[in-house]
């Protein structure tokens, strides 16, 4: 299989999870936050001050008011804009040159 | 797995972002060399991914969730150094513009779920020898390294809260090796899932397959 049509898959099969599965997540405490509350030390977890302005605060995508559409969105939004960056980052990584000697 | 703010103290989030900011940087030295023209596109492909199925908690027993932290699989399709990039670009991404995880604690996060579940699966591709070259060796090493790389970041959680003075190391980590048994099989179920779809379509996109394929 063409090496694209492979990555295209893959980017398919990001964007289905991402956009089309995780508004079904389970939305039960996770592994850390189900010790945390189980021994008295969650309420000590903040929100850092930059984080008050996070564009998509807890994947609800903002002005989207279903639930599972905002959550849907969001994942849309996050995984293109993370194959986006990641492919700039690789760019960037593996076009940085060794400084030349001599 | 992420850790939000307030959970760990002043020194655990120094020492951590320390480290891990080192662990980053030479992660990205070794990428140059790693990155040939099919790694770039399969590295935002990976990224992508990774951060979809984080988004996917999955339910275990006792109204307790899981999701997949995906290191193993970076690992195993892109080497440890890309999979260290690879899965701190999406820690990043989640703590700055979906504020999961914390940003003072990012650095542990990264240490956790990126830095120390790449190293372990690297080190148990390692220690299988031959045995990854036939594709069940490869995908049951990955299994067990998807496994280990859960109970990895879960013990070193335990250790970074329990030496912040938030909880007594007897007490948390058992409680986090626990819950994280089962967590880390549905870690190796999703990895070895997606391992064997790429294998099936392109092999050599499989970094770890052949020995030698790490230097």
């Amino acid at each position: 299989m063409r090496l694209g049509i492979v990555i295209g898959l893959l980017l398919v099969l990001a964007i289905g999870v991402g956009a089309a599965v995780s508004p079904f997540a389970s939305s039960n405490p996770d592994g850390l936050e189900r010790v945390a509350e189980d021994q008295g030390f969650a309420e000590t977890g903040t929100l850092h001050a930059i984080q008050e302005d996070a564009p998509v605060p807890d994947y609800a995508f903002p002005g989207v008011t279903n639930e599972r559409a905002a959550t849907a969105v969001a994942g849309l939004a996050g995984t293109l804009g993370v194959f986006l960056i990641g492919v700039g980052l690789a760019r960037v990584l593996r076009r940085r040159e060794p400084v030349p000697t001599g | 797995m992420h850790i939000p703010d307030g959970f760990l103290s002043t020194e655990v989030c120094a020492v951590t972002s320390v480290a891990a900011a080192g662990a980053i940087g030479y992660a990205a030295y070794r990428a140059r060399d790693e990155l040939d023209e099919k790694r770039v596109p399969l590295l935002g492909a990976t990224a992508a991914l990774v951060f979809a199925l984080q988004m996917v908690n999955f339910p275990i027993l006792g109204g307790t969730s899981g999701h997949l932290l995906g290191a193993a699989l970076a690992t195993v399709l892109l080497g440890p150094w890309l999979g260290i990039v690879v899965v701190s670009l999406v820690l990043g991404v989640q703590a700055v513009a979906f504020a999961d995880g914390g940003i003072a604690v990012l650095g542990a996060n990264v240490l956790n779920m990126a830095v120390l579940g790449a190293l372990v699966t690297q080190a148990l591709l390692d220690a299988a020898g031959t045995l990854r070259e036939r594709t069940a060796g490869l995908l049951g090493v990955a299994a067990v390294a998807s496994w280990a790389s859960v109970m990895a970041a879960a013990t070193a959680t335990s250790v970074e809260l329990a030496l912040s003075g938030t909880i007594g190391l007897t007490t948390v980590l058992p409680s986090m090796l626990g819950v994280h048994t089962l967590i880390g099989v549905g870690e190796a179920a999703i990895t070895v899932a997606v391992i064997a779809t790429v294998l099936a379509a392109r092999p050599d996109l499989v970094a770890r397959r052949e020995l030698g394929a790490t230097a």
